[in-house]
Protein backbone atom coordinates (compact mmCIF):
# COMPACT_ATOMS: atom_id res chain seq x y z
CA UNK A 1 0.00 0.00 0.00
CA UNK A 2 1.55 2.99 -0.96
CA UNK A 3 1.47 5.96 2.03
CA UNK A 4 0.39 9.35 0.85
CA UNK A 5 3.25 12.06 -0.21
CA UNK A 6 4.08 14.06 2.55
CA UNK A 7 2.50 17.16 1.10
CA UNK A 8 -0.93 15.42 1.26
CA UNK A 9 -0.27 14.25 4.99
CA UNK A 10 0.76 18.22 5.60
CA UNK A 11 -2.74 19.29 4.29
CA UNK A 12 -4.90 16.29 6.27
CA UNK A 13 -2.97 17.70 9.53
CA UNK A 14 -3.52 21.30 8.78
CA UNK A 15 -6.99 20.22 7.59
CA UNK A 16 -7.72 18.20 11.39
CA UNK A 17 -5.95 20.99 13.15
CA UNK A 18 -8.59 23.53 11.29
CA UNK A 19 -11.67 21.35 12.28
CA UNK A 20 -10.65 21.30 15.91
CA UNK A 21 -9.85 24.81 16.45
CA UNK A 22 -13.63 25.25 14.79
CA UNK A 23 -15.23 22.83 17.37
CA UNK A 24 -13.37 24.10 20.38
CA UNK A 25 -14.76 27.69 19.59
CA UNK A 26 -18.05 26.60 19.02
CA UNK A 27 -17.87 24.79 22.46
CA UNK A 28 -16.79 27.77 23.81
CA UNK A 29 -20.06 29.71 22.41
CA UNK A 30 -22.67 26.93 23.42
CA UNK A 31 -20.88 27.31 26.78
CA UNK A 32 -21.66 30.59 27.34
CA UNK A 33 -25.11 30.22 25.55
CA UNK A 34 -25.92 27.65 28.16
CA UNK A 35 -25.15 30.16 30.80
CA UNK A 36 -27.14 32.69 29.59
CA UNK A 37 -29.67 30.39 29.34
CA UNK A 38 -29.69 29.61 32.67
CA UNK A 39 -29.07 33.68 34.11
CA UNK A 40 -32.02 34.78 32.05
CA UNK A 41 -34.36 32.32 33.96
CA UNK A 42 -32.59 32.88 37.61
CA UNK A 43 -35.07 35.51 38.53
CA UNK A 44 -35.23 35.27 42.00
CA UNK A 45 -33.93 32.76 44.97
CA UNK A 46 -36.18 30.07 46.24
CA UNK A 47 -35.68 31.46 49.93
CA UNK A 48 -37.55 34.50 48.65
CA UNK A 49 -39.82 32.73 47.37
CA UNK A 50 -40.10 30.72 50.96
CA UNK A 51 -40.29 34.36 52.52
CA UNK A 52 -44.24 33.84 53.22
CA UNK A 53 -44.00 29.93 54.66
CA UNK A 54 -44.56 29.59 58.16
CA UNK A 55 -40.92 29.05 59.98
CA UNK A 56 -40.60 25.76 61.45
CA UNK A 57 -40.27 25.27 65.26
CA UNK A 58 -37.75 23.63 67.38
CA UNK A 59 -37.30 19.97 66.51
CA UNK A 60 -36.50 17.25 69.12
CA UNK A 61 -34.94 14.33 67.23
CA UNK A 62 -32.31 11.94 69.10
CA UNK A 63 -30.92 8.62 68.94
CA UNK A 64 -33.55 5.99 69.76
CA UNK A 65 -31.80 2.95 68.85
CA UNK A 66 -27.88 2.14 68.44
CA UNK A 67 -26.74 -0.90 66.47
CA UNK A 68 -23.69 -2.22 67.25
CA UNK A 69 -21.75 -5.23 66.29
CA UNK A 70 -19.89 -3.97 63.09
CA UNK A 71 -16.16 -4.13 64.15
CA UNK A 72 -14.69 -1.46 61.90
CA UNK A 73 -16.12 1.62 59.85
CA UNK A 74 -19.40 1.40 58.88
CA UNK A 75 -19.27 2.56 55.17
CA UNK A 76 -23.02 2.65 54.00
CA UNK A 77 -26.28 1.37 54.82
CA UNK A 78 -29.90 0.92 53.20
CA UNK A 79 -33.56 0.50 54.47
CA UNK A 80 -35.21 -2.67 53.08
CA UNK A 81 -38.99 -1.28 52.04
CA UNK A 82 -40.84 -3.23 55.30
CA UNK A 83 -39.58 -0.05 56.96
CA UNK A 84 -37.86 -2.51 59.98
CA UNK A 85 -34.76 -4.21 58.06
CA UNK A 86 -31.49 -2.56 57.63
CA UNK A 87 -28.53 -3.60 55.84
CA UNK A 88 -25.00 -2.11 56.75
CA UNK A 89 -21.85 -2.70 55.24
CA UNK A 90 -18.19 -1.96 56.88
CA UNK A 91 -14.33 -1.59 56.24
CA UNK A 92 -13.65 -4.73 58.01
CA UNK A 93 -15.66 -6.37 54.89
CA UNK A 94 -18.65 -7.56 56.83
CA UNK A 95 -22.19 -7.24 55.88
CA UNK A 96 -25.18 -7.64 58.38
CA UNK A 97 -28.60 -7.10 57.82
CA UNK A 98 -30.50 -5.48 61.17
CA UNK A 99 -34.16 -5.51 62.66
CA UNK A 100 -33.90 -2.01 63.60
CA UNK A 101 -36.60 -2.10 65.81
CA UNK A 102 -35.17 -4.71 68.16
CA UNK A 103 -31.46 -3.99 67.24
CA UNK A 104 -31.14 -8.10 66.29
CA UNK A 105 -28.82 -8.97 64.00
CA UNK A 106 -30.59 -11.54 61.27
CA UNK A 107 -27.93 -11.70 58.68
CA UNK A 108 -24.37 -11.70 58.30
CA UNK A 109 -22.12 -12.41 55.71
CA UNK A 110 -18.12 -11.44 55.13
CA UNK A 111 -17.43 -10.48 52.00
CA UNK A 112 -13.58 -11.66 50.62
CA UNK A 113 -12.78 -7.75 50.20
CA UNK A 114 -12.42 -5.15 52.63
CA UNK A 115 -14.56 -1.49 51.83
CA UNK A 116 -17.69 -2.76 51.11
CA UNK A 117 -18.87 0.79 50.25
CA UNK A 118 -22.02 -0.09 48.93
CA UNK A 119 -24.84 -2.14 49.79
CA UNK A 120 -28.06 -2.10 49.04
CA UNK A 121 -31.86 -4.28 50.06
CA UNK A 122 -33.55 -5.49 46.91
CA UNK A 123 -37.12 -4.23 46.77
CA UNK A 124 -38.81 -7.59 47.51
CA UNK A 125 -36.56 -7.50 50.72
CA UNK A 126 -35.39 -10.97 49.72
CA UNK A 127 -31.80 -10.00 48.62
CA UNK A 128 -29.32 -7.27 49.58
CA UNK A 129 -26.28 -6.44 47.10
CA UNK A 130 -23.20 -5.27 48.11
CA UNK A 131 -19.53 -4.35 46.50
CA UNK A 132 -16.31 -2.32 47.19
CA UNK A 133 -12.91 -3.01 46.71
CA UNK A 134 -13.53 -5.97 44.82
CA UNK A 135 -14.66 -3.62 41.93
CA UNK A 136 -17.82 -6.01 41.93
CA UNK A 137 -21.72 -5.69 42.91
CA UNK A 138 -22.44 -9.28 44.43
CA UNK A 139 -26.24 -10.49 45.12
CA UNK A 140 -27.11 -12.45 48.24
CA UNK A 141 -30.55 -14.00 48.42
CA UNK A 142 -31.68 -14.10 52.42
CA UNK A 143 -32.33 -17.22 53.59
CA UNK A 144 -35.25 -17.81 56.30
CA UNK A 145 -33.20 -20.47 58.04
CA UNK A 146 -30.36 -18.44 60.19
CA UNK A 147 -27.87 -20.92 59.93
CA UNK A 148 -27.34 -21.32 56.18
CA UNK A 149 -24.48 -20.05 55.04
CA UNK A 150 -25.39 -16.71 52.84
CA UNK A 151 -22.43 -16.55 51.25
CA UNK A 152 -22.81 -19.87 49.65
CA UNK A 153 -25.61 -18.59 47.32
CA UNK A 154 -23.56 -15.38 46.13
CA UNK A 155 -24.26 -14.08 42.65
CA UNK A 156 -21.42 -11.77 41.37
CA UNK A 157 -23.48 -9.46 38.86
CA UNK A 158 -21.55 -6.24 38.09
CA UNK A 159 -17.47 -6.24 36.82
CA UNK A 160 -16.03 -2.58 37.43
CA UNK A 161 -12.11 -2.04 36.93
CA UNK A 162 -12.02 -0.02 39.60
CA UNK A 163 -13.91 0.29 43.40
CA UNK A 164 -17.85 -0.46 43.63
CA UNK A 165 -18.49 2.80 44.99
CA UNK A 166 -22.38 2.53 44.77
CA UNK A 167 -25.17 0.33 43.64
CA UNK A 168 -29.23 0.65 44.12
CA UNK A 169 -31.82 -1.81 42.89
CA UNK A 170 -34.20 -0.43 40.33
CA UNK A 171 -37.62 -1.02 40.78
CA UNK A 172 -37.28 -4.35 41.14
CA UNK A 173 -34.83 -7.45 42.20
CA UNK A 174 -33.87 -7.70 38.08
CA UNK A 175 -31.66 -4.95 37.16
CA UNK A 176 -29.03 -3.12 39.32
CA UNK A 177 -27.40 0.84 38.75
CA UNK A 178 -24.13 0.90 40.23
CA UNK A 179 -21.23 3.65 39.66
CA UNK A 180 -17.79 3.03 40.98
CA UNK A 181 -14.43 4.73 40.62
CA UNK A 182 -13.51 3.80 37.09
CA UNK A 183 -15.88 7.20 36.29
CA UNK A 184 -18.52 5.49 34.90
CA UNK A 185 -22.31 4.23 36.23
CA UNK A 186 -23.57 0.75 34.76
CA UNK A 187 -26.77 -1.02 34.57
CA UNK A 188 -26.97 -4.84 35.23
CA UNK A 189 -29.72 -7.84 34.43
CA UNK A 190 -29.55 -9.45 37.88
CA UNK A 191 -30.14 -13.17 36.46
CA UNK A 192 -27.45 -13.05 33.82
CA UNK A 193 -25.07 -10.46 34.72
CA UNK A 194 -25.18 -8.81 31.41
CA UNK A 195 -24.26 -5.12 31.29
CA UNK A 196 -27.70 -3.33 29.70
CA UNK A 197 -26.36 -0.24 29.59
CA UNK A 198 -23.35 2.07 30.49
CA UNK A 199 -23.22 5.89 31.48
CA UNK A 200 -19.68 7.64 30.39
CA UNK A 201 -19.25 11.27 31.08
CA UNK A 202 -17.70 11.95 34.56
CA UNK A 203 -14.10 12.60 34.48
CA UNK A 204 -13.12 11.05 37.17
CA UNK A 205 -14.20 8.42 39.96
CA UNK A 206 -17.95 8.24 40.31
CA UNK A 207 -18.79 8.64 44.08
CA UNK A 208 -22.84 8.51 44.70
CA UNK A 209 -26.09 7.62 42.56
CA UNK A 210 -29.93 7.78 43.33
CA UNK A 211 -32.52 7.04 41.20
CA UNK A 212 -35.82 9.13 40.13
CA UNK A 213 -38.48 8.82 42.29
CA UNK A 214 -40.86 5.93 39.82
CA UNK A 215 -43.43 8.12 38.92
CA UNK A 216 -40.62 10.36 37.76
CA UNK A 217 -39.95 7.88 35.04
CA UNK A 218 -36.14 6.34 33.79
CA UNK A 219 -33.31 8.27 35.30
CA UNK A 220 -31.18 8.76 37.70
CA UNK A 221 -28.55 11.48 38.89
CA UNK A 222 -24.49 10.40 39.55
CA UNK A 223 -22.15 12.36 41.54
CA UNK A 224 -18.21 12.28 41.22
CA UNK A 225 -14.86 13.50 41.74
CA UNK A 226 -14.82 16.05 38.51
CA UNK A 227 -17.38 17.80 41.15
CA UNK A 228 -20.26 17.31 38.55
CA UNK A 229 -23.71 16.06 38.98
CA UNK A 230 -24.63 14.35 36.11
CA UNK A 231 -29.07 13.22 35.12
CA UNK A 232 -29.21 10.32 33.00
CA UNK A 233 -31.47 8.44 30.93
CA UNK A 234 -31.51 4.82 31.68
CA UNK A 235 -32.23 3.45 28.45
CA UNK A 236 -30.10 5.62 26.24
CA UNK A 237 -27.25 5.82 28.16
CA UNK A 238 -27.46 9.74 27.43
CA UNK A 239 -26.53 12.67 30.30
CA UNK A 240 -29.18 14.94 29.74
CA UNK A 241 -28.15 17.81 32.40
CA UNK A 242 -24.86 18.09 34.18
CA UNK A 243 -24.55 20.49 37.10
CA UNK A 244 -21.09 21.73 38.24
CA UNK A 245 -21.31 24.37 40.87
CA UNK A 246 -19.07 22.39 43.76
CA UNK A 247 -15.91 23.20 44.67
CA UNK A 248 -14.78 19.47 45.57
CA UNK A 249 -16.04 16.24 45.18
CA UNK A 250 -19.15 15.32 45.51
CA UNK A 251 -20.14 12.44 47.46
CA UNK A 252 -24.12 11.77 48.08
CA UNK A 253 -27.00 13.07 45.63
CA UNK A 254 -30.54 12.81 46.67
CA UNK A 255 -33.76 12.99 44.71
CA UNK A 256 -36.48 15.49 46.40
CA UNK A 257 -39.58 13.64 47.02
CA UNK A 258 -41.06 15.43 43.55
CA UNK A 259 -38.83 14.31 41.25
CA UNK A 260 -38.10 17.72 40.32
CA UNK A 261 -35.14 18.56 42.17
CA UNK A 262 -32.38 16.64 43.83
CA UNK A 263 -29.90 17.38 46.73
CA UNK A 264 -26.18 17.09 46.72
CA UNK A 265 -23.45 17.25 49.85
CA UNK A 266 -19.81 17.61 48.96
CA UNK A 267 -16.35 17.49 50.36
CA UNK A 268 -16.83 21.81 49.82
CA UNK A 269 -18.87 21.39 53.24
CA UNK A 270 -21.84 22.33 51.83
CA UNK A 271 -24.93 20.50 50.32
CA UNK A 272 -26.80 22.63 47.46
CA UNK A 273 -30.21 21.88 45.48
CA UNK A 274 -30.97 21.64 41.66
CA UNK A 275 -33.49 21.96 40.12
CA UNK A 276 -33.98 20.11 37.41
CA UNK A 277 -37.05 22.09 35.18
CA UNK A 278 -35.07 25.19 36.25
CA UNK A 279 -31.70 23.52 35.21
CA UNK A 280 -29.45 24.81 37.92
CA UNK A 281 -28.34 25.23 41.18
CA UNK A 282 -31.12 27.05 43.28
CA UNK A 283 -30.21 26.52 47.01
CA UNK A 284 -26.44 26.39 48.77
CA UNK A 285 -26.98 25.21 52.34
CA UNK A 286 -23.94 26.41 54.51
CA UNK A 287 -22.93 28.05 57.01
CA UNK A 288 -19.05 29.71 57.66
CA UNK A 289 -19.24 27.23 60.93
CA UNK A 290 -19.61 24.45 58.83
CA UNK A 291 -15.71 23.61 57.48
CA UNK A 292 -15.96 19.49 57.28
CA UNK A 293 -17.30 17.90 54.18
CA UNK A 294 -20.90 16.17 54.25
CA UNK A 295 -20.71 12.53 53.43
CA UNK A 296 -24.52 11.82 52.90
CA UNK A 297 -27.85 13.60 52.44
CA UNK A 298 -31.40 12.55 52.79
CA UNK A 299 -35.43 14.61 52.46
CA UNK A 300 -37.04 14.12 55.13
CA UNK A 301 -40.64 12.92 53.18
CA UNK A 302 -42.22 16.12 52.04
CA UNK A 303 -39.01 17.42 50.80
CA UNK A 304 -39.00 20.31 53.15
CA UNK A 305 -36.30 18.53 55.72
CA UNK A 306 -32.51 18.04 54.31
CA UNK A 307 -30.57 15.89 56.55
CA UNK A 308 -26.68 15.90 56.49
CA UNK A 309 -24.22 13.73 57.79
CA UNK A 310 -20.74 15.62 57.93
CA UNK A 311 -17.17 14.81 58.22
CA UNK A 312 -17.03 16.34 61.97
CA UNK A 313 -18.94 13.59 63.46
CA UNK A 314 -22.86 15.91 63.46
CA UNK A 315 -25.53 15.88 61.49
CA UNK A 316 -27.34 19.18 60.39
CA UNK A 317 -30.93 19.84 59.53
CA UNK A 318 -31.82 22.30 56.84
CA UNK A 319 -35.05 24.30 56.05
CA UNK A 320 -34.80 23.43 52.35
CA UNK A 321 -37.03 26.16 51.45
CA UNK A 322 -35.56 28.69 53.46
CA UNK A 323 -32.43 27.99 53.27
CA UNK A 324 -31.41 27.67 57.19
CA UNK A 325 -30.42 25.29 59.67
CA UNK A 326 -33.09 24.20 62.00
CA UNK A 327 -30.92 21.58 63.94
CA UNK A 328 -27.61 20.08 64.83
CA UNK A 329 -27.74 16.69 66.00
CA UNK A 330 -24.61 14.75 68.17
CA UNK A 331 -24.11 11.56 69.20
CA UNK A 332 -21.57 10.00 66.82
CA UNK A 333 -17.86 9.58 67.82
CA UNK A 334 -16.97 9.77 64.51
CA UNK A 335 -17.76 11.01 60.84
CA UNK A 336 -20.94 10.01 59.68
CA UNK A 337 -20.30 8.46 56.51
CA UNK A 338 -23.62 7.45 55.13
CA UNK A 339 -27.71 8.65 55.86
CA UNK A 340 -30.93 7.39 55.00
CA UNK A 341 -34.85 8.28 56.01
CA UNK A 342 -36.98 5.28 56.17
CA UNK A 343 -39.29 4.93 53.66
CA UNK A 344 -41.84 5.97 55.79
CA UNK A 345 -40.67 8.78 56.79
CA UNK A 346 -40.54 7.71 60.33
CA UNK A 347 -37.08 7.74 61.01
CA UNK A 348 -33.79 8.34 59.78
CA UNK A 349 -30.63 6.04 60.42
CA UNK A 350 -27.01 7.04 60.48
CA UNK A 351 -23.87 4.63 60.12
CA UNK A 352 -20.44 5.99 61.27
CA UNK A 353 -16.88 4.94 61.41
CA UNK A 354 -17.24 4.89 65.05
CA UNK A 355 -18.41 1.33 64.10
CA UNK A 356 -22.06 2.06 65.10
CA UNK A 357 -25.31 2.91 63.11
CA UNK A 358 -28.12 4.70 64.89
CA UNK A 359 -31.61 5.59 64.17
CA UNK A 360 -32.90 8.88 64.93
CA UNK A 361 -36.56 9.93 65.67
CA UNK B 1 -3.27 9.33 14.94
CA UNK B 2 -3.49 11.72 18.45
CA UNK B 3 -4.89 14.46 16.11
CA UNK B 4 -7.81 12.33 15.06
CA UNK B 5 -9.06 10.96 18.33
CA UNK B 6 -9.00 14.85 19.98
CA UNK B 7 -11.67 15.09 16.72
CA UNK B 8 -13.74 12.54 17.78
CA UNK B 9 -13.82 13.43 21.73
CA UNK B 10 -14.35 16.69 20.65
CA UNK B 11 -17.18 16.07 18.28
CA UNK B 12 -18.91 14.20 21.33
CA UNK B 13 -18.33 17.28 23.37
CA UNK B 14 -20.44 19.87 20.81
CA UNK B 15 -22.57 16.99 20.19
CA UNK B 16 -23.39 16.64 24.21
CA UNK B 17 -23.44 20.64 24.31
CA UNK B 18 -25.28 21.65 21.72
CA UNK B 19 -28.03 19.00 23.46
CA UNK B 20 -27.78 20.40 26.90
CA UNK B 21 -28.33 24.42 25.00
CA UNK B 22 -32.03 23.20 23.56
CA UNK B 23 -33.85 21.95 26.31
CA UNK B 24 -36.26 23.93 27.48
CA UNK B 25 -36.13 25.75 30.81
CA UNK B 26 -38.42 26.79 33.36
CA UNK B 27 -37.95 30.64 35.61
CA UNK B 28 -36.64 29.94 38.95
CA UNK B 29 -39.92 31.24 40.10
CA UNK B 30 -42.37 29.28 38.90
CA UNK B 31 -39.63 26.02 39.79
CA UNK B 32 -39.07 27.56 43.61
CA UNK B 33 -43.11 27.99 43.50
CA UNK B 34 -43.75 24.06 42.97
CA UNK B 35 -41.06 22.47 45.38
CA UNK B 36 -42.63 25.04 47.93
CA UNK B 37 -46.27 23.81 46.87
CA UNK B 38 -45.43 20.08 47.02
CA UNK B 39 -43.83 20.67 50.63
CA UNK B 40 -46.84 22.33 51.67
CA UNK B 41 -48.75 20.15 50.34
CA UNK B 42 -47.13 17.01 51.95
CA UNK B 43 -46.03 18.18 54.98
CA UNK B 44 -48.94 16.47 56.89
CA UNK B 45 -48.07 13.36 56.21
CA UNK B 46 -43.87 13.96 57.08
CA UNK B 47 -43.77 12.18 60.86
CA UNK B 48 -40.18 13.77 60.62
CA UNK B 49 -41.53 17.34 60.23
CA UNK B 50 -44.69 17.36 62.34
CA UNK B 51 -42.99 15.12 65.14
CA UNK B 52 -45.68 12.23 65.45
CA UNK B 53 -46.57 11.17 68.59
CA UNK B 54 -44.85 8.08 70.58
CA UNK B 55 -47.46 5.80 70.11
CA UNK B 56 -47.44 6.11 66.50
CA UNK B 57 -43.76 6.23 66.19
CA UNK B 58 -42.54 2.49 66.58
CA UNK B 59 -38.99 3.91 66.89
CA UNK B 60 -40.05 6.53 69.61
CA UNK B 61 -40.92 4.69 72.58
CA UNK B 62 -38.46 3.53 74.45
CA UNK B 63 -38.45 0.06 75.62
CA UNK B 64 -39.84 -0.21 79.15
CA UNK B 65 -39.57 -3.18 81.01
CA UNK B 66 -40.59 -3.20 84.79
CA UNK B 67 -40.29 -6.39 86.73
CA UNK B 68 -43.05 -6.48 89.80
Amino acid sequence: MRSPPIPEMATQEVQLNETLAHLKTESETLKSKLEEERAKLHDVELHQVAEKVEGLGQFVMKTRRTLKGHGNKVLCMDWCKDKRRIVSSSQDGKVIVWDAFTTNKEHAVTMPCTWVMACAYAPSGCAVACGGLDNKCSVYPLSLDKNENLAAKKKSVAMHTNYLSACSFTNSDMQILTSSGDGTCALWDVESGQLLQSFHGHAADVLCLDLAPSETGNTFVSGGCDKKANVWDMRSGQCIQSFETHESDINSVRYYPSGDAFASGSDDATCRLYDLRADREVAIYSKESIIFGVSSVDFSLSGRLLFGGYNDYTINVWDVLKGTRVSILFGHENRVSTLRVSPDGTAFCTGSWDHTLRIWA
Amino acid sequence: MSGSSNLVTMKKVVQQLRFEASINRVKVSQAAADLQQFCIQNALQDPLLTGVSSSTNPFRPQKVCSFL
